[in-house]
């Protein structure tokens, strides 16, 4: 039997300000168990919370690029429940008032997958299994969170995958996040039902908590959806319940229930007041986000004239694309930079994350000194790609490596010349090329590349030796 | 007549007698009496001493602040670094704070000597203080009655002058009604006018640190070293008073509108009401103007009240779980049962019976009938106490509707033990300030409280009108013989 799948993702993303949500401790991943707190992030009788407005402004940031409506009042509320790594059990959270809501994310079939709401939270600390004794490390206690809650509007693995895919491009570009979900910085929860094609009512959900990579939330789709279209097809009810996606055999379980109910008993915080966001404010965030990278793609395609294949591969990385537009800045060429980045630089990173911190030894002026040689054709671009790997290599500048003389070599004039040279040197092939022997010309590319290291335009080459030989 | 704050401050400038000496008097008083008042649950009498060495220390430099030297005492929930603050209950047994309260930030830093710990019910829920787990209090006025309570160590401390002064919390009455018990003068500051950093909690939208003292002009000098926004408590307020409460003291209250609310005066004990009544006739001779106002949404305070701080409590003490700090049961299976166990044992009656209650108005289903309810009428009573101050500068109350119990007196009964608050949540509900100030006896010796409430930030008012009275009314109860003599 077919099955329409029905699936809503709830993420937590940990946001990159530089101290916790509600005290001055930092927010650096690692560091010493215990060695990144304080009276309030570990909860001690009598401290008191204060509300780090860079929270505020990164959850606004984030609302904003997902076409949210930000709440311009607010506040926050207490979350009970009893676990260890939570020191004052009750997380600090929003109830009925998130911070933003009804947004949505384009997918690249144009279909939209709605944002329900966004509202910030404090993370909680994290327990160590270690020889049959638990310890707990409150360092991660109290470092902000956003929960991004999506509509029920995924009907399929590939659309779960894309919605996360480009909810963590967004988060990066927008700079609120480094998202890494390996690192936990994001984690995603998915809630997933059937329900038979045309039918207006909801299947029973399950959960599956904490997925940790991308192309796990496609593999936990899939897994769940053959699970509960198994359970359907064979008569029986799906149940209710939280699960969990083992990536080892790609089958998604139950989790061991924990005792708490589902009663949160939530309650407005008493020790924070609520809080207003006037429209202005909100207004100075939106004019403070930069281009968003689903714009930029399109910019990339339509007015910079990139290939789709080669704008996708820059527009992904947000350091790159500044980089990329960095060196456009500096006079040159849209082409050659582009394929130098993607052939040349990103041969040098083989992984996600060496792109996307992408750290290189030379400034977006020094690579932009060596783009133009190559768009003046002062130096061919097999020319440029070993020099730029060796300026990659040194962190030197193009000077470094091609002398003014080795540019002389190929003027125009200078390539002329030379032109003739080849000609008087091999007046046997120029005889064959006249007679309509036409690979012969190679025999005098080859005394020009020899002559020139290599760095002719051959093309400018040929036109000319055909004009001589034609002479 | 017992020194208060500013006569020994001059004594200490004038060299008549030393921080060190004045201490060590206050030592001796506490070591002979405190045993059979058990005010104190710990005593700092060490660091006492070291405190007044430099504090005479800084007499001697001059220029050394008014509390500078005085001993005095800090309820048990206000946080000290290093020294035990338990709350009187045994879940946060030999528990030392690492970091300083703001108050006590605040007043170390003035000089102030810090003679020890005072008793208090379990987590400032009672009104007796019969709920610490050291055992009551006694009332050092008649030691078979009880002390009132939360604050009711720190009332006696400074009722047998075992302490000049000392600082109290006032979540709905704390304060106000052991300061009407013991007779001595309690001021429950505006909500936010004090920092509560450091002040563990119990009902935090409530909560209100403030001084317990001999006189409305200790009480203002204490008040005038306390209060101030601090950026470590959202709540607190940064309210520009002008200029020091207790230096504008006399004011004359020719023309002062002073309410009275018949609603204050329902089920109050006869002797109580005919002394406050008495007490309103003497403002209104010496020229103030009594308004006869009603505060109809007065009779819903008390149960607005329970709900509100039961609910904030019982997740304020889910903290309590034996995994950080404080008690931690012996023996336990795993770490849930280790949690339940702890919380089992390290809890007494009255706060697992405000923790249930406050869970259950918060559980899905009822909080919409308890805690949401509770929550739009005291918005109502804040609107009426805003439209009384428009036509009032002060309102003129009892604080309790009766005097000291007996000791074990009303244990067995909690709803009958709620009712006692009933002149004093309405303040705290609507986040205003009162004093209470002592205005009699009772027939058994017994002393009675007045309270006069004022207007949010108006603790000038209300200082003023307290003073004004007391100075006025002459001798309205005996004197403690006792306590450290100075
Ligand atoms: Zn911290």
């Amino acid at each position: 039997m077919n099955y329409e799948i029905v699936c809503g993702i709830e993420t937590h993303i940990e946001l990159a300000t530089k101290t916790k949500i509600f005290c001055g401790c930092t927010t650096e991943f690692g560091g010493e168990p215990n060695t990144h707190c304080c009276p309030v992030c570990t909860g001690q009788p009598g401290s008191l919370p204060i509300l780090n407005q860079k929270v505020v402004e990164y959850a606004i940031k984030a609302g904003l690029a997902l076409n949210c409506k930000i709440n311009t009042k607010s506040h926050m509320d207490r979350k009970n429940y009893v676990y260890p790594d939570l020191p004052k059990a009750y997380q600090i959270s929003q109830y009925d008032e998130p911070l933003c809501e009804k947004g949505y994310i384009e997918l690249d079939s144009g279909k939209r997958i709605g944002i329900t709401r966004i509202h910030i939270e404090e993370d909680a600390g994290k327990l160590i299994h270690e020889s049959g004794l638990t310890y707990i490390d409150y360092n991660r206690s109290g470092v902000p969170l956003i929960e991004i809650v999506s509509e029920p509007d995924i009907s399929s693995a590939e659309e779960a995958k894309e919605y996360a895919e480009k909810l963590q491009l967004i988060m990066r570009y927008i700079g609120i996040s480094d998202c890494k979900m390996q690192e936990g910085s994001m984690r995603c929860d998915v809630n997933l039902s059937l329900r038979k094609p045309g039918d207006p009512r909801f299947g029973v959900r399950t959960e599956i908590k904490n997925i940790n990579s991308l192309s796990f939330i496609q593999k936990a789709v899939m897994a769940e959806a053959e699970r509960q279209a198994d359970i359907l097809d064979a008569g029986g009810t799906v149940v209710q319940q939280t699960m969990r996606y083992d990536e080892g055999t790609n089958s998604v379980t139950p989790m061991r229930d924990k005792e708490n109910s589902d009663d949160y008993r939530y309650f407005p915080d008493p020790d924070i007041l609520r809080f207003c966001v006037d429209d202005k404010k909100v207004e100075e965030i939106r004019e403070s986000l930069p281009e968003l990278p689903f714009d930029k793609l399109k910019r990339y395609m339509n007015v910079l004239g990139l290939s789709e294949a080669t704008a996708k591969q820059i527009f992904r990385y947000r350091m790159v694309a500044e980089f990329f537009e960095d060196t456009l800045a500096e006079g040159a060429s849209v082409k050659n930079t582009a394929n130098l980045i993607v052939v040349t630089i990103f041969s040098n990173m083989d992984t996600e994350e060496e792109k996307e911190l992408f750290a290189i030894r030379i400034s977006a002026a020094q690579f932009a000194a060596l783009v133009k040689l190559a768009d003046e054709k002062k130096i061919n671009i097999g020319v440029a790609q070993s020099t730029l790997q060796k300026m990659l290599e040194s962190g030197k500048p193009v000077e470094e490596f091609i002398k003014p003389e080795d540019l002389v070599g190929i003027s125009d004039e200078a390539l002329e010349s030379l032109c003739k040279e080849a000609i008087d040197a091999n007046p046997e092939a120029a005889a064959n090329v006249r007679n309509g022997k036409d690979k012969a010309i190679n025999v005098m590319f080859g005394y020009i590349m020899k002559k020139t290291g290599g760095k002719a335009d051959i093309r400018k080459a040929e036109v000319l030796l055909r004009k001589l030989i034609r002479q | 007549m017992r020194a208060g704050i500013y006569e020994l401050a001059i004594r200490l400038r004038n060299r008549e007698i030393s921080a060190v000496e004045l201490t060590k008097a206050y030592i001796d008083a506490i070591e002979k009496l405190n045993p059979a008042i058990n005010a104190y649950v710990y005593l700092t009498f060490d660091t006492a001493l070291k405190a007044a060495e430099q504090a005479d220390q800084m007499l001697k430099e001059g220029d050394a602040p008014l509390l500078c030297g005085i001993p005095m005492a800090l309820k048990d929930n206000i946080c000290t670094d290093g020294i035990a603050t338990t709350c009187c209950s045994k879940i946060l047994k030999d528990f030392k704070p690492y970091y300083d309260a703001a108050v006590w930030e605040k007043l170390k830093a003035q000089g102030a000597v810090l003679l020890g710990k005072t008793n208090m019910d379990e987590f400032a829920m009672g009104s007796t203080s019969e709920t610490s787990c050291y055992g009551a209090p006694l009332n050092p006025r008649n030691t078979n009655y009880v002390t009132g309570g939360s604050s009711g160590g720190s009332a006696a401390a400074v009722c047998a002058n075992l302490a000049v002064y000392s600082l109290g919390s006032d979540t709905g009455g704390s304060i106000r009604q052991p300061a009407s018990f013991c007779g001595v003068v309690g001021l429950k500051p505006t909500y936010g006018a004090v920092s509560r950093y450091g002040l563990i909690a119990y009902g935090s939208s409530l909560d209100q640190i403030g001084p317990l003292a001999n006189s409305v002009k200790d009480a203002a000098i204490v008040f005038d070293a306390i209060k101030g926004g601090d950026k470590r408590d959202q709540t607190s307020v940064d309210y520009d008073y002008g200029s020091s409460l207790a230096e504008c003291l006399d004011r004359d209250i020719k023309g002062m509108r002073i309410g009275v609310a018949e609603e204050f005066f329902e089920g109050i004990n006869t002797e109580i009401k005919s002394k406050i009544e008495k007490a309103i006739k003497l403002f209104e001779n010496n020229g103030a103007v009594i308004e006869n106002i009603r505060l109809p949404a007065l009779k819903l305070a008390l149960p607005v009240y329970y709900i509100i701080a039961c609910a904030e409590a019982s997740s304020n003490l889910g903290r309590y779980d034996g995994i950080r700090y404080g008690y931690r049961t012996s023996s336990y299976t795993g770490i849930e049962d280790m949690i339940v166990r702890t919380r089992s044992e390290g809890f007494g009656d009255e706060v697992k019976r405000r923790i249930m209650l406050g869970t259950y108005v918060l559980s899905s289903g009822y909080y919409d009938a308890y805690y949401k309810k509770a929550c739009l009428i005291r918005e109502e009573i804040n609107r009426e106490f805003d439209a009384v101050f428009e036509n009032c500068d002060v309102l003129v109350a009892p604080t309790a509707p009766n005097t000291a119990f007996p000791l074990n007196h009303k244990g067995d009964s909690p709803v009958e033990m709620y009712l006692s608050d009933i002149c004093t949540v309405p303040v705290n509900i609507a986040g205003v300030p009162a004093i209470s100030v002592p205005c009699g006896e009772d027939s058994r010796g017994l002393p009675i409280g007045m309270q006069i409430i004022g207007r949010r930030f108006g603790e000038a008012t209300v200082l003023q009108a307290a003073h004004f009275y007391e100075q006025s009314a002459g001798k309205v109860i005996g004197d403690y013989e006792g306590g450290a003599g100075i």
